[in-house]
């Protein structure tokens, strides 16, 4: 046997790709935790359709993985892949265009015979791995299928179940690619199949010759290091986005000591949210998962009445159904957390995929003057920081807090070097007492916000409700001035909450110069990069990035006047744009993707070449 | 729910549960009534002022919190359920009643109606009933009946409407009762019951709007018509009703007769009303008919059902507690570290 070549890289991408019952995500899931757990930094984009099992075969069905890791700093889960895992044509067909000019195609020559073709509409004679169109590439034809089956044949499982191991053996030869132990995985399977040990064998069985196939034949003659990133030092551990914010709503509930209720109903992308924090009972936690969207919420604002910290999560179209209820909260001045996990819309839209087009929702959507804070979470690791944040404006502000999310960050990956409970600051809370004097439950402290006062607390028994109040009484109030005043007077509730937030920092680039990109949300990673390049170049353009979207950093509109040009990158048509430009005047352009796809740090780069000149 | 009494608070009276807001429901509501029984009721039940909370939707009967001192949200239309549901999961401890009527809670609330039933958390529920739009100006409800003349139905309603008995025990309500608002002693009566019945109580209260539909249940509630019209069940004993106790209903199979004790047939035939059976709850809250027809069987007031079964609210602070007791109190350290890190020096 001829030694392989081991070759050093920076990094790589992967795309495993295939039908939606092939088990892509989980055997991505697997690699990105070897790779995190080994050191690299990296970043992670799930790409799967709407349909838990679409037609098997089709363009519809793929499903894919992305992971970019490597020993630098990783901001995006990359463009362009460098290894292509193709388990069927479809899969191929769908990613193809992803995959950089001599990358490697690792497929699965099953999955191209004439059923497969037919179902992918790819003519009999047009099999892109006999028609030479895949020249420019490397491709590794492999019968996954039947050595899975040939692996398997004394195994006594039914050639169906026999099938859905295949996923092992391409995690296992993608762990001997890039120098991986199977250990881990190992651990996991047995614990996933614990109660079925046939099943744990015969994953087992194919992640380990997938491995060996790696190593004994021939097929490859490289293998890849990738070291270490240089990270700062810590314990790291590896978590995605929706993971990550609900470790922060959990991390907020400790330290305000405020009970969390989650008021929620099933959407995809947020439902994660509701797993994890229904596993997290033993903190006090309460889910209640709702006959619908409005009882959700509904019910969260019954909880926060009673003292606890009221959530509701979801997605766009279930954020619009709870509109009428955040009023209510705006009005009854309760705390109250929406988290919208963004999707593409409008309507049911694209359930998938990514897109940043609810913010004008989050500002604007209700009836009457109903202004509310509204955060948003750069990055898969910021859902925690920011999930914090928004309970914390919510109880000390009596406020409701939307968290704006998305597809591509909750379910994207990063390793996170995470804090300890004692580094996280306290959330001080103080429900009202009563006194001697008449209670008074809309009367005010400094912050504009009214007192917490929950039932069973005596001497406070009081009445609240959804029609206008009267100022310090909480009564009834039709009287015209006290309607303009208490209007008023919310917004600048709102408006206050600028005095304790951080102000806007630029991320990157100078502090004055040629051109500002401002980017909010999800698309950090990939302004990042791009402006890191074009810093490196030499040119003057800077990014900062909006984490506070209403109310705004109290510097923005001066750091707007720094720069000749200001952009705004948005997975929308345009709408922080329309913000800023109500705001601040600036005559600011916009860079807009809306494909439910992220951007690509190219796409933005080009952009900024563009407007360089 | 069941308190014990503390002998050393003072004790409260109705005057108590009078808050200081002007009651502003029009002239000649049922509703006066039926707040008035409320604040009646509320200082025998030896629990202190401060754990009663009222959550109400939007309608007439929906500004019922405003007039309680006590806790009170008057929220948004028809969600008072949820709010409540809310409310109650998080707080057990506190005495939750719900103040809705038909249109909230049949109409637009219909959904929150029904899965609060099925879920059975601990609230009393008091639906007040008026077979029409009051706070809109009269629009029929869910509850009208059919050919109903309303301004949204100059030729008269179409719409086949909710037995609201029936849905509820459809719904698998654990307590069903109705009452009216100008039986006061009734209505008290029912307000104990359901107070005392763990998980959702369920009370239907006809209530009189006589703005916009005087009358409606004039005929189960005045003097020459109640006693022939109305069937006041009581657990354990025979139904039996009219101008003399003189009629009674016996079950022929599965189907209801009106008989006359007076010809042939005693109270010892009668149906005996069993509020745990629910076969038979569900062939009363049929009687249903309009008292218009010729054989029409008499309208009930009363239990109809209630049975024991754990609430939603006592089982998921149980899964609490439990939790707790087995992985003991949440480490927020453990959390968030997971069960994979790696150091990086």
């Amino acid at each position: 046997m001829e030694t392989t070549e081991e070759q050093i890289l920076e990094s790589v991408v992967i795309r495993f790709a295939g039908d939606s019952g092939d088990g892509m995500q989980l055997t991505g899931t697997q690699f990105t935790n070897a790779a995190a757990m080994y050191g690299n930094d990296l970043a992670t984009f799930p790409d799967f359709p709407a349909e838990i099992r679409a037609p098997q075969g089709t363009l519809a069905g793929v499903s894919g993985y992305q992971i970019h890791f490597g020993s630098k700093k990783i901001n995006t889960p990359g463009d362009t892949c460098d290894v292509l895992v193709a388990m069927n044509v479809a899969a191929l067909k769908a990613n193809i265009e992803q995959l950089k000019p001599g990358g490697t195609i690792i497929v699965n020559s099953d999955g191209f015979d004439s059923k497969n073709l037919r179902l992918a509409n790819v003519p009999e004679d047009q099999n892109p791995l006999e028609n030479g169109s895949l020249d420019k590439f490397e491709v590794k034809k492999l019968d996954i299928t039947k050595i899975t089956r040939l692996a398997l044949a004394d195994s006594g499982m039914g050639t169906k179940e026999i099938d859905r191991t295949k996923n092992m053996f391409v995690l296992g030869l993608i762990y001997w690619m890039y120098n991986r132990s199977i250990d881990k995985s190992i651990e996991f399977i047995n614990s996933k199949f614990k109660n079925k040990p046939q099943i744990a064998d015969a994953n087992i069985k194919l992640l380990k010759a997938g491995y060996h196939y790696g190593e004994t034949t021939e097929t490859f003659n490289s293998r890849y290091e990738i070291k270490a990133a240089e990270m700062p030092a810590g314990v790291y551990r590896s978590i995605m986005g929706n993971q990550a914010l609900a470790y922060g709503l959990v991390a907020a509930s400790v330290k305000s000591g405020l009970p969390i209720f989650l008021g929620t109903y099933p959407i995809t992308p947020a439902s994660d949210i509701l797993h994890e924090l229904s596993k997290y009972k033993n903190f006090g936690v309460r889910t209640f998962q709702a006959e619908d969207e409005i009882a959700g919420v509904c019910a969260a604002i019954g909880a926060s009445y009673g003292g606890s910290i009221g959530i509701t999560t979801s997605s766009g179209p279930g954020i619009a159904l709870k509109m009428e209820a955040i009023g209510l909260a705006t009005v009854l001045e309760l705390p109250l957390v929406i988290c919208n996990i963004q999707r593409g819309g409008p309507s049911t839209g694209l359930p998938t995929k990514t897109e940043q087009s609810d913010l004008m929702q989050a500002l604007y959507g209700r009836n009457g003057e109903c202004p509310v804070p509204v955060i948003a979470a750069a990055t898969p690791l910021d859902c925690f920081d920011m999930a914090f944040e928004a309970v914390r404006i919510a109880a000390q502000h009596m406020i409701p807090v939307f968290l704006l999310s998305d597809g591509y960050i909750a379910n994207g990956a990063e390793p996170w070097c995470f804090p300890q409970s004692k580094d996280l600051p306290e959330i001080k809370i103080d429900f009202a007492k009563a006194t001697e004097e008449k209670f008074m439950p809309y009367a005010r402290d400094e912050k504009l916000s009214r007192p917490w006062a929950v039932p069973g607390t005596p001497g406070l028994e009081h009445r609240i409700g959804g029609l206008e109040k009267q100022h310090i009484t909480g009564n009834i109030s039709y009287d015209a001035h006290n309607h303009e005043f208490m209007v008023k007077l919310r917004q600048e509730k709102v408006d206050k909450i600028a005095d304790e937030i951080p102000l806007q920092t630029i991320d990157n680039g100078p502090e004055k110069g040629e051109v500002l990109i401002i980017g909010w949300g999800s698309t950090y990673g990939a302004i990042k990069t791009a402006v890191g390049a074009l810093v490196l170049e030499g040119k003057s353009v800077a990014h900062a990035h909006i984490r506070y979207l209403n109310p705004l950093p109290k510097n923005i509109g001066e750091l707007l006047k720094n720069y000749n040009k200001v952009i705004v990158a948005e997975m929308n048509n345009g709408q922080l744009i329309k913000i800023l430009r109500d705001r601040f005047l600036v005559d600011a352009i916009g860079l807009n993707k809306i494909q439910g796809q992220p951007f690509t740090t190219e796409e933005i780069k080009t952009k900024l070449s563009e407007i360089l000149g | 729910m069941t308190t014990l009494i503390d002998q050393t608070a003072p004790k409260l009276s109705p005057k108590d549960f009078v808050s200081d807001q002007d009651v502003r429901w029009c002239p000649g509501c049922g509703d006066y009534s039926i707040l008035k029984q409320v604040q009646t009721v509320l200082p025998d039940l030896g629990r202190p002022k401060e754990e009663f909370v009222f959550v109400s939707g939007i309608g007439c009967s929906s500004r019922f919190p405003y007039y309680m001192d006590t806790y009170g949200m008057h929220s948004i239309h028809g969600r008072a359920a949820a709010i409540a549901t809310g409310l109650k999961s998080s707080r057990p401890e506190l005495s939750v009643w719900m103040i809705s009527g038909d249109g909230d809670s049949l109409s637009i609330g219909g959904n929150h109606f029904i899965h609060l039933l099925r879920r059975n958390l601990d609230i009393n529920v008091l639906l007040f009933n008026n077979q029409i739009y009051g706070l809109t100006k009269g629009q029929y409800s869910p509850t009208s009946e059919e050919g109903k003349v309303t301004k949204s139905t100059p030729m008269g309603s179409i719409d086949h409407p909710f037995n609201p008995i029936a849905l509820s025990l459809g719904a698998d309500a654990t307590f069903v009762a109705r009452t009216m608002d100008r039986d006061p002693k009734h209505i008290q009566q029912m307000l104990r019951r359901g107070y005392d019945h763990t998980g959702t109580s369920l009370i239907e209260i006809y209530q009189n709007c006589n703005v916009f539909n005087d009358g409606a249940f004039e005929v189960f509630t005045e003097k020459t018509s109640k006693k022939n019209e109305t069937l006041f069940i009581e657990n354990g004993q025979p139904l039996i009703f009219g101008e003399n106790n003189d009629k009674g209903i016996i079950l022929d199979g599965f189907k209801p007769k009106v008989v006359n004790l007076t010809e042939g047939y005693s109270a010892a035939d009668c149906w005996v009303h069993d509020e745990q059976d629910q076969v038979k709850a569900n062939i009363l809250a049929r009687f249903f008919d309009n008292p218009n027809i010729e054989g029409h069987l008499p309208r009930p007031f009363g239990v109809f059902y209630a049975i024991p079964r754990p609430t939603y609210n006592d089982m998921l602070n149980q899964q609490i507690a439990f939790a707790i007791e087995k992985n003991g109190e949440g480490n927020l350290d453990k959390l968030i570290a997971g069960k994979e890190t790696w150091t990086i020096n």
